[in-house]
């Protein structure tokens, strides 16, 4: 199946060398307009953009230039006014809602500005709920959750509830539920966006670092300073990718 | 996503929100519970009422004057005559092959007066079998003398009630009681057995057929009782016994038979239809909680938009998010069913203690009917917000409210 090969990041393979597998994303003529009185937006107008496996993005750009549609068309939260979207070599577009959810499920990681954290939910019962979703028993959840609080330091916290946590730490719960499944491309939306300079920092280094790991990561921000640390930099303005710039060594 | 889970999730919410746990357990309490009591009520009246009329025994048929011309139906408790029923055609029914015995009855109001004290009682005349058909038992003393009918001996046996009301804790054996110009001598004591048939016998005075004829100057019959020796004889000697009066009644068939059988038959029928009717105006509650349950779903969709889009884009599909909202809902009715349950069984219970003669339960029918109305009703209006929630568009749900 295309969906099981393409869908589980090779560890052996290098970000760099030219694989033979289809690149994670291909966008090619996209458009995503909205209907806003009898007004048109073309919130991304003709977008074509190839991302690799292992790829660190960032998207940077004014409000409004469409850098949150194309994380969510990206994440399959939203669907293409026209266009082809490849995710992992097969077209997403025409899928119906449950195989979307599917993908979402299995390829696609989020992290957004706001956390979306379960309130009533324990950062353990946030972090495992992508394991629930996907049927796993409570055995194995607890393995792999365990696994993940202890690499984000939050083993100490796993029985709070995110009201008792800093925003670091949400942000991290946060982190590991998006990873928990390993999938395939990691979306964050200004993850910082809410948090200090030091948290932020911390929150950066672990998203880099899983991206070190082989997971694809795109970042949508305000923040030049973040955005500039990414290997690739994209500036989006009234829907349309205006720089695609390569920078040799991102900062590590 | 694995049941357990789904349940478990359900039961975090159920907890945490719990203003609005209460407020639907409450209503689904209401409305169970209203349908449980009332139709309990219903059954314990036909209970009570199938229990009075089970006294009169199996083989026990009651012949009134007059005729009822239609067929079914409630036979005709006050009947009009135009022949009395007399003792003579009492005693031409004892004559019939398979009859074991016959009791007449004329029933009379009278002022009862013994030692100064004063009370207008209610009067049976009747004989010696009335004891034995009715099954009524003497405490002290003796009952009515099995003697000739036309033999009017001035005794009588008094229920306790009136006995205390006339005699106070003195003995009442052999005293005198006089009612309006007549005496009576006091001979038995009645065993106290409560209300039957609308009469309450702790209250009456039981006097010879005979006595009460002339007491209250009459000879027609206010019924008579007829026992058969077999149950199985009763058609056969209820055709016999019409024939006989007929015979004696100029050619004219002027009575009515009736048997415990068609009597229950009709109580049975009303009283089973007027449970069922108020256990369904009770239902129209659960509606009213149904309506409560969308609404509050309704909130509880809105309220939790922007989980709803996390879960979809942590990959829950469209029958997820729905299976969750339904689940939900159907956990607090099944919550709230078992408390209505708990609840109105209790109230029975305690209605039972205080009404020992009204055997108050619920049937069984109304038990599952309330329960299962309560979580049909859940799932149909929790439907519309749970599609909706289902349907919801996950940026526009991300988007909607700040996360924590």
């Amino acid at each position: 199946m295309v969906l099981a090969s393409g869908l589980r990041p090779d560890s052996e393979s290098r970000p760099d060398s030219e694989s033979r597998s289809a690149p994670v994303v291909r966008l090619s003529q996209l458009n995503r307009y909205f209907q806003l009185g009898d007004q048109t937006v073309k919130a991304l107008d003709g977008v074509d953009l190839v991302i690799e496996t292992g790829d660190y993005l960032s998207v940077m750009g004014p409000s409004g230039s469409g850098k949150s549609t194309l994380l969510n068309v990206l994440g399959l939260l939203d669907r293409p006014t026209s266009g082809d979207y490849f995710l992992n070599g097969r077209l997403t577009t025409g899928l119906s809602e449950s195989e979307l959810a599917h993908h979402r499920q299995i390829a696609i990681g989020f992290v957004f500005q706001s956390y979306h954290l379960i309130p009533r939910l324990s950062a353990r019962g946030n972090m495992e709920l992508p394991l629930v979703l996907a049927g796993w028993s409570p055995a194995q959840r607890r393995q792999r959750v365990d696994e993940m609080l202890d690499r984000l330091q939050l083993s100490a916290r796993a029985d709070h509830l995110p009201r008792q946590l800093s925003g670091g730490q949400r942000q991290r719960v946060a982190i590991g539920r998006a990873v928990m499944l390993k999938p395939s491309i990691l979306l964050a939306d200004e993850p910082t966006g809410n948090l200090d300079t030091h948290s932020g920092a911390e929150v950066v280094r672990i998203l880099e670092e899983l991206n070190q790991e082989g997971i694809t990561l795109v970042v949508v921000t305000h923040d030049q300073a973040l955005g500039a640390r990414a290997a690739r930099q994209l500036r989006m303005v009234d829907g349309r990718i205006v720089m695609d710039q390569r920078v040799d060594s991102g900062a590590t | 996503m694995r049941f357990p889970d789904a349940l478990a999730f359900a039961l975090q919410v159920i907890r945490r929100q719990r203003f609005r746990t209460a407020m639907v357990m409450l209503a689904l309490i209401i409305g169970v519970s209203a349908v449980n009591l009332l139709t309990g009520l219903g059954e314990g009246a036909r209970r009570y009422v199938v229990g009075e009329f089970s006294s009169l025994g199996k083989n026990t048929l009651i012949v009134l004057p007059g005729k009822t011309e239609t067929k079914g139906g409630m036979p005709p408790l006050v009947g009009e005559a135009p022949r009395d029923l007399t003792l003579g055609d009492g005693l031409a029914l004892l004559r019939i092959p398979g009859m074991q015995s016959v009791a007449p009855l004329i029933i009379g109001m009278a002022e009862l007066s013994s030692g100064g004290r004063v009370r207008d009682s209610l009067i049976l005349g009747s004989t010696s079998e009335f004891f034995r058909i009715r099954q009524l038992k003497v405490k002290l003393g003796k009952a009515l003398p099995d003697q000739d009918w036309d033999l009017a001996a001035p005794v009588a046996v008094i229920g306790t009630q009136l006995k205390k009301e006339l005699f106070g804790t003195s003995s009442a054996l052999g005293k005198w009681v006089r009612a309006d110009q007549r005496r009576f001598r006091v001979i038995g004591i009645l065993e106290s057995k409560g209300v039957a048939l609308g009469h309450n016998l702790d209250e009456v005075m039981l006097i010879p057929i005979a006595s009460a004829q002339t007491l209250f100057n009459q000879a027609g019959l206010f019924r008579i009782f007829a026992d058969v020796m077999h149950e199985r004889q009763i058609p056969a000697v209820r055709q016999r016994m019409l024939e006989v009066v007929k015979a004696r009644h100029d050619g004219v068939e002027d009575i009515t038979v009736i048997t415990q059988d068609s009597v229950l038959a009709g109580f049975n029928r009303i009283l089973r239809l007027l449970t069922v009717a108020v256990g369904g105006i009770a239902a129209i509650s659960l509606g009213v909680a149904g309506v409560l349950i969308m609404n509050i779903m309704l909130i509880s969709v809105s309220q939790r938009t922007s989980e709803i889009g996390l879960l979809k884009a942590l990959g829950a599909t469209q029958s997820t998010i729905r299976n969750l909202f339904l689940g939900e809902a159907l956990l607090l009715a099944l919550l709230g069913a078992f408390a209505g349950t708990v609840i109105s069984e209790l109230l029975l219970a305690l209605g039972r203690l205080s009404f020992e003669s009204m055997p108050l339960q619920t049937p069984l029918w109304a038990r599952l009917a309330s329960v299962s109305l309560a979580l049909g009703t859940a799932v149909i209006f929790a439907w519309i917000p749970s599609v909706r929630a289902s349907r919801l568009a996950p940026v526009e749900a991300l988007g909607s409210g700040q996360g924590v």
